[in-house]
């Protein structure tokens, strides 16, 4: 079937965006409208569905299908939707909060069971919608209004614990960062699986500046590494330095310096099913590694609504039960 | 000397033992062999929560009872026959044997500990030979002795004594051990030696009990004759039955989403065997999971329903405000137990009304419906859907643990005779979509992900009427409140009308809902038969109530609900009848009604 061509402004709803002025979501938003833009789908397959938290307003101004839902449960939505109807490209929107605190149960089994869904994990380290208060990704020690004299928590790392629960696909992008994030979201919607898609997200109200370190121009070449599948990976203003394999740890080094060369430097493997360079890569903190960016893993797996769909096929090939007058009159009966 | 020949319309069997003892494949097996034989028959399970309870001890007991004959509306109050594999299994019973019953115990299980564990006192058996007539029969050597040269280790050996007590009552009522035969040849398909040997120790149960003189033998009268296909079928199965049903009479696909619970649990593992039908079941990680995938299957246009019991229920909640405010088809199946908390979860109870009414944050109304039977869980979950389905709202179902785990012969019907039911998609041809644009019965189209041209937004924040767009409008939030709450009213219009059995014309109505019926209904009959004469309505519609219930409730004197809670049913008509006044009959032990409690307590009631 012939699909139509799209611009951004197609995928654009009519209501007006409630963001606050400078919230980073503006730039995710439209990051996703020229994704599907780009992409091979009906506009009419899309299905944009969220939890509860400032992210989760996003389905009201997508110009698809869209579901607002309630507070953590985005990942059930969007495994009904999927599993109900295989053939839609399901979108789902949540946050640190909405994700890895009310819903973090269902954030991993969604992981665990590989349904085929992209997911947006809204990253901005506090809960702005309730104004505020700590998130299970805030740093330990982090003060917010529930924490006057910091946290003493420790946050969760979402790569990890997407690896953790079995993940097949986790990436790393940034609010602002707008070419790559859509080329990323393109290629989520082609992976079959759980993508799992952490946005670095600055809160300029509650938590401005959060994630600075990383994405100050200043400094960020030196902070970020974006990783690409079966390049070296190299990083910096001057892109002489590298990350090496260090016995069984990540080690950054300086290209030309000590005998290392480019042929010394990791190469990326995306598709590698061992997890232990994937997680070694997530857990990179600042300052003494880079922080990682880019589609870190994509190992690709049967889905959970494939699985369905083959085993309904299958059963109903060798079933004598067709109809339901089959089973109503199938096993013990008699007649009076 | 022949036979003691017994002579009865109908026969209360009741199989008890340790919960490990196979009871409740004895039951099943005499009910179906009881069903094919043309009888009428109702069954009622009754098992610990514990998986293996303490051996031996009354706590430890599980028991199934059966009710057969001609005019069974019930599972039965006493039973005529008690087959008891260990002391406690007599105790835990004692009180529900009719006086000179028969009790076939296993007389090898009558060691001094297990009598002590059972709470015998020394002349207790004395007793309960004065009582009753007690059949004590060497079941377990007996199991050993037909086994002896099969090679088996003897604790499968003795895991075979229930089909020892199976053909021993398999002979008191003249029923042939084929079925149970046939049955053993296909669930030991690839191990012949255990369909051998069970089917050996059945026999072995049959001969014992042809040869000992002391052994009544049972005639029970002849069947129903009202003409048809029967089965057999539970609740919960018939449940699971009427969704699908639903799904393939409007051609959608089911989705159900849920978790296990007890007693609900049998709904989705019937529908998670019906992939051959297309059904799709989603064991989700919680309650909540289950719901919410659901409203996600909805929301593309699946017949989408989950299933659960209270504690689910409570934990579900804010979900089926959301799919009250989405206005999207659900239906939610809830197997009441008693409660509150984990309560009771293998017992009956119809203590979720107020729950299933109220249990939810804001203005929230849900249609509530009940089924009645066994089997009737068919029918009402199949109008639960209809319901759903033609006036865009999630439904409640309520049954139970008595109705979920009983069973009873069903007159099997055919799908063409099922009332259509017409769904609300929007035409394809339509030129606009507005999501919360309304029919003559408030009813909005559904629009779903795939259909061309009518992408939209829903969501749990207030709607905007017509348009659907989020709106904080004061004056809006209350007309769409209102719009609900009518929406959900104006479904009295396309459900029946309110009838009442019994005599019409009493000064007295007896009151029921949901799963009483049977009880109440042999009540009426046998008070009639005593000389009391009484109206009867039974409720399947619960909110909203059909149209006429105040006009019934309008034409007696005395209006006596009769419900196994502490009354939430009749505080629900008197908050909506206020001008009537409700008198009540209760009970919450975690068991059904019997007939006697409720005939009892009508007398006494007609005396005040």
């Amino acid at each position: 079937m012939e699909t139509q061509k799209y611009t951004p402004k197609d995928f654009k709803s009519g209501q007006d965006v409630r963001w606050c002025p400078g919230c980073g979501d503006f730039m995710v938003l439209a990051s996703l409208q020229k994704a599907m833009s780009e992409l091979n789908h009906n506009k009419e397959d899309y299905a944009v569905v969220s939890g509860i938290g400032c992210s989760s307003r996003f389905p009201y101004y997508m110009n698809t299908y869209g579901f607002h839902g309630i507070h953590g449960r985005a990942a059930l939505l969007a495994s009904g939707v999927k599993v109900a109807n295989p053939k839609l490209s399901v979108w789902q929107i949540t946050g640190d909060g909405d994700a890895l605190a009310i819903g973090g149960n269902h954030f991993i089994h969604e992981v665990r069971r590989n349904v085929n869904v992209n997911v947006l994990l809204f990253n901005n380290q506090i809960y702005g919608l309730t104004k505020g208060q700590y998130s299970p990704t805030s740093l330990m020690g982090q003060k917010t209004k529930t924490s006057p004299h910091g946290t003493v928590e420790v946050p969760f790392n979402p790569g990890q614990l997407t690896i953790g629960a079995g993940g097949r696909f986790f990436a790393r992008t940034i609010d602002n960062n707008v070419k790559e994030t859509v080329e990323i979201f393109k290629y989520a919607d082609g992976f079959k699986g759980t993508s799992i898609i952490e946005i670095l997200q600055n809160c300029v109200i509650f938590n401005n500046g959060a994630h600075s370190a990383i994405t100050d121009k200043e400094t960020r070449e030196d902070n970020q590494l974006w990783v690409e599948h079966g390049k070296p990976m190299i990083f910096g203003k001057e892109q002489n330095k590298g990350i090496i394999l260090d016995g069984v740890k990540l080690k950054v080094v300086e290209i030309g310096k000590n005998g290392i060369s480019e042929n010394n430097i990791l190469v990326h493997d995306m598709h590698e099913e061992d997890t232990t360079i994937h997680n070694a890569l997530l857990k990179m903190k600042l300052p003494e590694f880079p922080e990682v960016f880019g589609i870190i893993r994509a190992v690709e797996d049967e889905t959970y609504d494939d699985l369905l769909d083959k085993q309904i096929v299958g059963i109903k090939q060798k079933s004598k039960i067709s109809c339901m007058d089959d089973l109503l009159n199938s096993g013990s009966t008699w007649e009076v | 000397m022949s036979k003691k020949v017994i002579d009865l319309d109908n026969v209360v069997v009741k199989f008890a033992g340790d919960s490990g003892d196979g009871i409740q494949l004895s039951g099943t097996q005499f009910t179906n062999t009881t069903a094919l034989m043309g009888e009428e028959v109702a069954t009622f399970p009754d098992y610990p929560a514990e998986i293996r309870a303490p051996q031996g001890t009354v706590g430890g007991v599980s028991g199934f009872q059966l009710h057969f004959g001609k005019n069974i509306h019930t599972p039965g109050d006493k039973c005529d026959v008690l087959v008891a594999l260990n002391p406690a299994a007599i105790m835990a019973n004692i009180k529900m044997i009719k006086r000179g019953g028969t009790i076939i115990a296993d007389i090898d299980t009558f060691s001094e500990k297990n009598l002590e564990k059972a709470g015998f006192e020394e002349d207790t058996l004395d007793k309960i030979k004065q009582d009753y007539k007690l059949i004590e029969a060497p079941i377990s050597s007996m199991t050993q002795e037909t086994l002896k040269e099969s090679g088996l280790d003897i604790k499968v050996i003795m895991k075979s004594k229930n089909m020892f007590a199976l053909g021993i009552v398999y002979n008191l009522f003249g029923f042939p051990t084929k079925h149970s035969e046939d049955f053993f040849d296909e669930k030991f398909k690839n191990k012949p030696e255990l369909a051998k040997a069970n089917k050996k120790v059945l026999k072995g149960g049959f001969n014992y009990a042809a040869a000992i003189q002391a052994m009544p033998s049972f005639r029970v009268h002849a069947p129903t004759d009202l003409k048809g296909k029967y089965r057999n079928i539970s609740g919960n199965v018939a449940t699971a039955w009427g969704l699908l049903a639903a799904a393939e009479k409007t051609g959608l696909k089911l989705f159900l989403g849920s978790y296990p619970i007890t007693p609900a649990s049998e709904i989705l593992m019937e529908i998670s065997n019906r992939k051959d039908l297309g059904a799709k079941s989603f064991q989700a990680e919680d309650e909540i999971g289950g719901i919410v995938s659901a409203i996600g299957a909805s929301f593309a246009g699946n017949l989408a329903a989950t299933s659960t019991s209270g504690p689910g229920l409570a934990l579900k909640s804010e979900a089926l405000g959301l799919a009250v405010i989405t206005e999207l088809p659900l239906v939610v199946v809830n197997v009441q137990r008693g409660g509150p908390s984990t309560g009771l979860p293998t017992k009956t109870e119809q203590s979720d009304l107020f729950q299933a009414l109220a249990g939810r944050n804001g203005e929230s109304p849900v249609p509530v419906i009940a089924a009645s039977t066994p089997s009737n869980c068919f029918e009402y979950a199949y109008e639960a859907a209809r319901i759903a389905l033609e006036h865009m709202t999630p439904v409640l179902l309520l049954t139970d643990s008595y109705l979920a785990n009983g069973t009873e012969a069903w007159r099997i019907p055919q799908m063409k005779d099922l009332q259509n039911i017409s769904t609300k998609f929007i035409n394809s041809d339509a030129e606009e979509y507005l999501p919360y644009e309304r029919d003559e019965n408030l009813v909005r189209k559904w629009a779903v992900p795939g259909m061309k041209g009518f992408e939209h937004r829903i969501g749990g924040l207030e709607k905007m009427d017509i348009t659907g767009t989020v709106s904080y409008v004061p004056v809006n939030h209350e007309k769409m409140t209102e719009l609900r709450e009518n929406k959900v009213e104006k479904i009295a219009d396309f459900i029946p009308d309110q009838i009442v059995e019994g005599n019409p014309e009493s000064e007295t109505l007896i009151l029921g809902w949901g799963s009483t019926y049977g009880h109440i209904t042999s009540a009426i009959t046998e008070l009639k038969d005593e000389g009391i004469e009484l109206a009867f309505a039974q409720f399947n519609y619960i909110m909203p109530l059909p149209k006429n219930t105040s006009e019934v409730l309008a034409k007696y004197k005395k209006i006596i609900v009769c419900e196994l809670n502490r009354g939430q049913f009749a505080a629900y008509l008197r908050m909506k009848f206020p001008e009537y006044k409700y008198e009540q009959v209760n009970k919450v032990q975690g068991l059904p009604f019997t007939v006697a409690d409720i005939k009892t307590s009508i007398k006494q009631k007609l005396e005040n």
